[in-house]
């Protein structure tokens, strides 16, 4: 910078840069706040053990170190919420009367109640009862969990097949019901007799696979010296958190990623992954892409080129503009009115008529909040494209006429694709600000659990009347809904965290893209 | 208004071939808004000769360019009265396509202005607009057509590279090579050497001397020399009046008028 040459100079100098230090402060902190707290979710921690004063024991993770004036505090991850009720529990160091890191303390990932922490007794399953940890034990428990979860695999396919011929049943007495032709049903009965006996088959095979499952018990032994035994089949993972290196350490880590990005929520969405939300999100996205590009184009090459520029067209741009800042919640009121219950409505009317009272497409679905963020992001993608029309020069124009082109070639095989940079990187600002964007999904379909993904293997395969789930929804409901707020903690900053990779790297491509667009379509400078 | 006297061509092999009128233009007018640019301009253009346009800035020169493949109709506001036939056809008659008049009228625009596509893709923009898909044959002609505006050698190895990588010389050739590539019979050329230095204006003027043995060639210039170095005829305008339409060399050397006498000596004011 240069050096302020006067005294009355130096005062404008100093307020403006405070200005950008205390902007690129608390960037730094959100930042940090959110990349540290996300990173940090699922780092495997050590497990410590607490003797207090009052006889009592606690073993647990510490999650954070407060100093209070009374002494310090922790927040310790106790665990065994079905015997404490609580995960989290806060400890004043004053009660404690010693610490300790014990080597053979476990932590189990379940897939209920969140984890478990203790001490290994015994593993008991059809002709097998180890007692007493050691390497005999573990070794049976990796194999025991292996053959658990060949048995949950099969069980889960097992229901899948089940859910599948009971949707076809209910398609099949759906079609009964409205008045099949005669032929028809009795086409059908047999049908529907031999499916209906086919669903019992599976049943009873599902209860015995999972009564001789839960023959498989895991004995522990918690912090209080309480044992306990807990079905295997609930166990996912075993980790001996005290023993592990580095580079187990960085394995877990590793793992617990993968299943974050790839699992279901769990657990009113404090436990699991959020994979429905990532899939939800970039689908809407997806969608929303596809009804904003050809629209917001096609809506800026006619302000542009064929509209008689003059006053409307001034007003209209203006009015595009100012679209752009139109509250969000507002575009979501406009797509429960109009795309809800105006459209769908329609539609159900039309199509799903026999299915009403209960709507179809009369409510919140993936397509509605598409169009609905279609109609939000609109502005940007007609701005950029104006922009990206504009940066074509006349000379350009004129080459391709005067070869004799019509003016639809001209627009589609010179203008469009010297545009193409501006296009694009206004398309990508508007996904990433409707990555980002809540308020009107939450009248327009998100929900915060999705029985089924709005595209799977049942015919149609997309269902656009589907609700979804959200990423930024999913934080909103770690925040604020959650019935467990401390286990949801790690969950919320790393989907916070997630979402703004996502969206950042979104940013990037755009920006990546048009300087790469930019060589190719490079305007001639002369 | 100057009776244009049919001269005497001496300067080429085909002397006495009666000569060909490619343009005929009749009483054309041409209005911006209220204001008019161009009076009442008559001439017959030969066929297959180069015309040079010479006068001061703001004479018209271009906008009397622009009748001819109509481009003027592109600007809000401008009117253009009077006949103008090329070849005997009336370019102004109802049912006229721009396209097929525009591909029969190329034009070279003083400043380059290739597309930001690849040289190949440049040259064959034009054939491919008129529906000649054909790779092969794309694929002489694109050769044939830089290969007449000596670009060949330069490019032929890197066809498939942006237009916009070339020299402004080079770029400016490859623009006259995209307007000859529609097979044009007439060709326009607006200022086309203006931007470059002497050598690239050396080898347009090279070239257009090449090209008149089968283009109507029509040339506004504001180089004298240029004019008379490459032109067969020359036209005079002045404040959107056609002073002078003659023969170049009777032009430059015994002009019948007072003004064209001081303007091309250079007395001017
Ligand atoms: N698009 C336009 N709108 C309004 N007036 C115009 C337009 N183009 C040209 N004119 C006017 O018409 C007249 C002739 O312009 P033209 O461009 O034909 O001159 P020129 O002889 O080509 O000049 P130069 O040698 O500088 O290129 C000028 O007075 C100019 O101001
Ligand atoms: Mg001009």
């Amino acid at each position: 910078m240069k050096r302020a040459s006067t005294a009355r100079d130096s005062v404008p100098v100093m307020v403006t840069s405070l200005g950008l230090v205390l902007i690129l402060l608390m960037l730094a902190l959100v930042m940090w706040l959110i990349l540290s707290r996300g990173f940090a979710a699922f780092w495997p921690q050590r497990l410590e053990h607490f003797q207090l004063k009052d006889g009592s024991a606690l073993l647990g993770e510490v999650w954070e170190r407060l100093e209070t004036p009374e002494g310090q505090r922790l927040r310790l991850r106790t665990g065994n919420r079905e015997i404490t009720g609580q995960d989290v529990q806060l400890l004043d160091m004053a009660e404690v009367a010693s610490s300790s890191i014990p080597q053979d303390a476990v932590l189990l990932e379940r897939h209920e109640n969140g984890v478990f922490l203790g001490w290994l007794v015994g593993l008991r399953g059809p002709g097998l009862a180890v007692e007493g940890d050691g390497p005999n034990l573990r070794r049976n428990l990796d194999k025991a969990l292996e053959h658990m979860e060949e048995v949950d695999g099969e069980l889960r396919s097992l229901q899948e097949e089940a859910r599948r011929l009971a949707l076809k049943r209910g398609r099949w007495e759906e079609e009964v019901e409205r008045g099949a032709s005669v032929r028809r049903v009795a086409e059908l009965e047999p049908r529907l007799e031999e499916s209906a006996r086919r669903l019992q088959l599976m049943e009873s095979r599902l209860d015995s696979l999972r009564s001789a499952a839960d023959l498989w018990r895991l004995d522990l032994r918690s912090a209080d010296g309480a044992t306990t035994d807990l079905p295997l089949l609930q166990v996912g993972r075993w980790v001996p958190a005290n023993e592990l290196g580095l580079v187990g350490r960085l394995g877990l880590y590793l793992a617990r990623v993968g299943d974050f990005l790839s699992e279901d929520p769990r657990e009113s969405n404090t436990a699991g992954g959020v994979w429905p939300a990532i899939f939800g999100t970039v689908l809407m996205v997806l969608l929303m892409s596809l009804a904003a590009a050809p629209l917001g184009v096609v809506t800026a090459v006619y302000l542009h080129d064929y509209a008689r520029q003059g006053f409307l067209v001034r007003l209209i741009r203006l009015a595009v503009n100012n679209l752009a800042g139109v509250p969000s919640i507002v575009f979501g009121i406009f797509g429960l009115g109009f795309f809800i219950y105006f459209m769908g409505g329609g539609v159900d009317g039309a199509f799903f008529g026999h299915r009403l009272p209960e709507p179809t497409y009369g409510t919140g679905g993936i397509l509605w909040a598409s169009l609905t963020l279609a109609l939000l992001t609109l502005p940007v993608v007609v701005v950029a494209t104006l922009e990206g029309l504009s940066a074509v020069s006349p000379a350009t124009r004129m080459a391709a006429l005067a070869l004799g082109a019509t003016r639809w070639q001209m627009m589609r095989q010179v203008v469009l694709p010297n545009a193409m940079p501006g296009i694009l990187t206004g398309l990508i600002l508007a996904v990433s600000r409707a990555a980002g964007e809540v308020a009107p999904l939450m009248i327009t379909g998100v929900v915060k659990l999705a029985p089924s993904l709005a595209l799977d293997g049942d015919f149609p395969f997309l269902h656009l009347e589907r609700k979804f789930m959200h990423l930024g929804f999913h934080i909103y409901d770690l925040g604020f809904q959650s019935p467990n707020v401390e286990a949801a903690k790690p969950m919320l900053f790393a989907t916070a965290m997630l979402l703004i990779l996502i969206v950042l790297a979104l940013n990037l491509t755009a920006i990546l893209l048009r300087n790469h667009l930019r060589k190719r379509y490079k305007q001639a400078a002369f | 208004m100057l009776e244009m006297t049919k001269p005497e061509v001496t300067r080429r092999s085909d002397a006495d071939e009666t000569m060909e009128t490619a343009l005929d233009v009749q009483g054309v007018e041409v209005w911006y808004g209220p204001s008019r640019a161009v009076h009442g301009v008559s001439m017959q253009l030969p066929a297959r000769r180069v015309t040079a346009f010479i006068g001061p800035s703001g004479c018209g020169k271009s906008t009397l360019l622009r009748c001819f493949n109509r481009m003027n109709e592109l600007i809000p506001d401008c009117r253009v009265t009077g006949g103008i036939h090329i070849h005997g056809r009336d370019i102004h008659a109802p049912g006229t396509a721009l396209e097929e008049l525009r591909r029969e009228v190329g034009m070279v625009f003083q400043k380059s202005n290739p597309f930001s596509k690849t040289i190949y893709d440049n040259v064959a923009y034009g054939p491919r607009v008129h529906g000649n898909k054909d790779r092969h044959a794309l694929d002489g002609l694109v050769e044939s057509c830089l290969k007449r505006v000596a670009l060949w050698d330069e490019v032929k190895d890197r066809l498939k590279s942006s237009a916009l990588d070339l020299s402004g010389g080079q770029q400016q050739r490859l623009c006259i090579a995209r307007a000859l590539a529609v097979d044009p019979r007439v060709l326009l050329m607006d200022e086309p050497a203006s931007a470059l230095d002497p050598r690239s204006t050396g080898r347009i003027e090279d070239l257009i001397t090449e090209l008149r043995d089968q283009y109507t060639i029509v040339i506004v210039t504001h180089n004298m020399q240029q004019a008379a170095r490459v032109s067969d005829f020359t036209a005079f305008l002045y404040e959107g009046h056609l002073v002078e339409f003659n023969e170049t060399q009777r032009l430059f050397t015994k002009p019948d008028h007072e003004q064209t006498n001081d303007y091309i000596t250079g007395r001017f004011g």
